[in-house]
């Protein structure tokens, strides 16, 4: 079943990637032939206009759909094949998921929306337990003093942060994150940011999806689609530190404050 | 796991809880009428059979002859055809039988001092109490001198005494029953209500001779009451009065009877099928109710898979499997129709009582049955399972992708 391949340096290994959908008659292409390998410890953009497929490519990456041909391993274990429950299993371990929206649910307290990933784990983790590594991870974003707060008692940004509190409670080999700051203003968006990069500076593996030039540069590396092919795949060189850019900003508005 | 799905499934229910009452009521209904059924036809059964058992042990019941008239038979005793002699016959020819008394009916106006009544009056034998065991509250029975006089005493039934008499002692008095006067010589304890729902003790029992001669003016019986010796003679002896008759009738062979020979288990085997058939006609219905509560569960999940379609994204992508939304939706639909099911089964176990409380005329004997409850509640959890089903499988064949882009 899984089977870890030889190559163990690489976290996310596709090759030679196509996706298409088919609706009716049309056949669309959305992914038409993408190999890419992401090593542990990177912290990847992806970048494209809509329809450019990079869903679809973040889709496959967290193993939420499987490749139409070629080959995709995550951490050494080829998804290509796997089965819908196996899927789910994989992305229960192996991956942490945050979304724009946000996607805690409603009426059910931080912890109890972190604890989420736990109750399908198997074999089975114990209350306790899930209580433990929920709280630890809502101390990893720096929201324990609010486990007991409903989401609609906290901000956005208290919320994102909530969501990847939950994306960590697994110790997923691979955080993907989809537009996480589309919904957040910029003050807020930079300390997502600081977020993942305090996660990366750890060694997490971080994949994002954004549409925001400002937002790729706090990540080391972009990778920009179009029409389902990779056109440019670029370290970034004038990365920006999401510590100093939050200072900066404060000062620009409490200068807007004084004037 | 089933506890944190069991908590899942509360919260879920509590978020919306008007839905979740209305969607419980149908179950409610349903699980309560199966229950409130149940019970009131126990109960009717419990009655009817403790009715029957006041008929006396081992009775036989000789009805006289069917009359036709244009065309519509009239009902057996309609027409007189048995005579004294046929009853002095019985009497003496058949060994198996401990006691016979014949029956004349009317109903007579029974003046008592200043009280008028209209009321069932029984020309009957001596045996007629010791047969129907119903035993004398105060007084003595007729003697068969009483009888063969045609003497004018009465044995009163314990309503009409009250109703001419209150609680004074009726044994002595006089009652003028068409204005003819009767001496009151014995109290009937009492008997309660007969199968057809009639006060048995509102009645006033006469010689049959008396009967006959000063009141209805017939000169055939209604009926005959038999009592065997025993239970295992009662079969031997239906024959024998059957073939008795049918000689001093003079009944050809291949004609039929101009009488009809009814035992006890006839009479009871007569009623408990129309019981069972009430009770089947009512198990229906209230099947017919869980029913339609069932589809209530099942239209109820089908829009809370569909609100909750984020939810069940977000669930299948930090690695639910399809098995675990199938099995968290269907127990959500379990505790719905649980709950449902418990707060039915309270319903109808006090049903019964409400009812009793509220009508002054009839009364429910209920009688709930643990199996009944322990029925209602397992079909019950089979709506949940059966109607959650579906609902729960179409949650767990969502694909993740699009169950996330839900709007």
């Amino acid at each position: 079943m899984l089977i870890p391949e030889s190559d163990m340096q690489t976290v996310v290994k596709l090759e030679n990637f196509v996706k298409t959908y088919r609706t009716g008659e049309v056949e669309v292409h959305a992914v038409r032939g993408v190999t890419l390998s992401i090593a542990p410890g990177e912290f990847v953009a992806i970048m494209g206009a809509s329809g450019s497929g990079k869903s679809t490519l973040m889709n496959t990456l967290g193993c939420l759909d499987r490749p139409t041909s070629g080959r995709y391993l995550l951490d050494g274990i080829d998804v290509s094949e796997l089965n819908r429950d196996e899927l789910a299993e994989i992305r229960n371990q192996k991956i942490g998921f945050v979304f724009q929206g946000f996607n805690l649910l409603a009426r059910t307290s931080a912890i109890e929306n972190v604890e989420l990933p736990l109750l399908y784990n198997r074999p089975p983790v114990r209350t306790r337990e899930q209580r433990e590594r929920a709280l630890q991870a809502l101390e990893m974003v720096g929201l324990a003093d609010r486990a007991h707060h409903q989401p609609s008692q906290l901000s956005g940004g208290q919320q994102q942060r909530v969501a990847i509190a939950r994306a960590l409670v697994n110790r997923p080999t691979l955080l993907l994150a989809d537009e996480p700051t589309g919904n957040l203003d910029s003050v807020t968006s930079v300390e997502i940011m600081g977020i993942f990069q305090e996660l990366n500076k750890r060694g997490m593996t971080v994949v994002m999806v954004t549409h925001e030039p400002d937002i790729a540069r706090y990540c080391r590396r972009t990778l920009v689609m179009r029409d389902g092919h990779v056109i440019s795949d670029q370290p970034v060189t004038d990365q920006l530190d999401a510590a100093v850019q939050l200072e900066l900003l404060k000062q620009e508005h409490r200068a807007i404050n004084l004037s | 796991m089933f506890l944190a799905t069991f908590r899942v499934a509360v919260r879920a229910l509590r978020r919306n809880p008007l839905r979740t009452l209305l969607t419980m009521l149908g179950i409610i209904i349903g699980v309560g009428a199966v229950i409130a059924m149940v019970s009131i036809g126990n109960g009717a059964k419990a009655q009817v059979e403790a009715q029957i058992a006041t008929l006396g042990q081992n009775v036989l019941l000789v009805l006289s002859g069917n009359v036709t008239r244009g065309g519509f038979g009239m009902g057996f005793g309609s027409a007189g055809t048995l005579t004294k002699e046929d009853y002095e016959a019985l009497r003496r020819e058949i060994p198996g039988i401990a006691g016979v008394s014949p029956e004349v009916r009317g109903v007579a106006q029974i003046a008592a001092g200043n009280q008028n009544i209209n009321t069932q009056v029984l020309g009957v034998g001596t045996d007629y109490i010791a047969i129907r065991a119903w035993p004398l509250a105060s007084g003595v029975n007729f003697t068969e001198q009483d009888i063969r006089s045609a003497n004018k005493v009465a044995l009163i039934g314990k309503t009409t005494a009250q109703t001419l008499f209150g609680d004074a002692d009726p044994v002595g008095q006089i009652i003028r029953i068409k204005s003819a006067p009767f001496t009151v010589i014995g109290a009937l304890s009492s008997k309660g209500m007969s199968m057809m729902g009639s006060d048995q003790d509102d009645v006033v029992l006469v010689p049959y001779t008396s009967a006959m001669r000063r009141l209805t003016g017939a000169t055939t019986f209604r009926s005959l009451t038999v009592q065997a010796a025993s239970a295992a003679v009662v079969p031997e002896v239906q024959n024998q009065i059957i073939d008795l008759l049918r000689l001093r009738h003079r009944i050809q062979p291949g004609r039929d009877d101009d009488f009809l020979v009814r035992s006890q288990q006839e009479i009871t085997d007569m009623a408990t099928s129309t019981s069972r058939t009430m009770r089947q006609l009512l198990a229906a219905v209230a099947g017919i109710s869980l029913l339609v509560g069932g589809i209530g569960v099942m239209n109820i999940m089908l829009v809370s898979v569909t609100e909750r379609t984020r939810e069940i994204g977000v669930r299948m992508a930090v690695g639910a499997r399809g098995r675990d939304i199938m099995l968290q939706f269907l127990t959500e639909a379990i505790t719905l129709s649980l709950t449902g099911g418990v707060i039915g089964v309270l319903l109808g176990v006090y049903t019964p009582d409400v009812l009793n409380a509220f009508s002054e005329t009839t009364t429910w004997p209920a009688l709930t049955s643990p199996d009944s409850i322990v029925l209602a509640f397992g079909v019950s959890a089979a709506v949940g399972i059966l109607f959650g089903l579906y609902p729960a499988w179409k949650a767990s064949q969502l694909d993740p992708i699009e169950a996330l882009r839900y709007e």
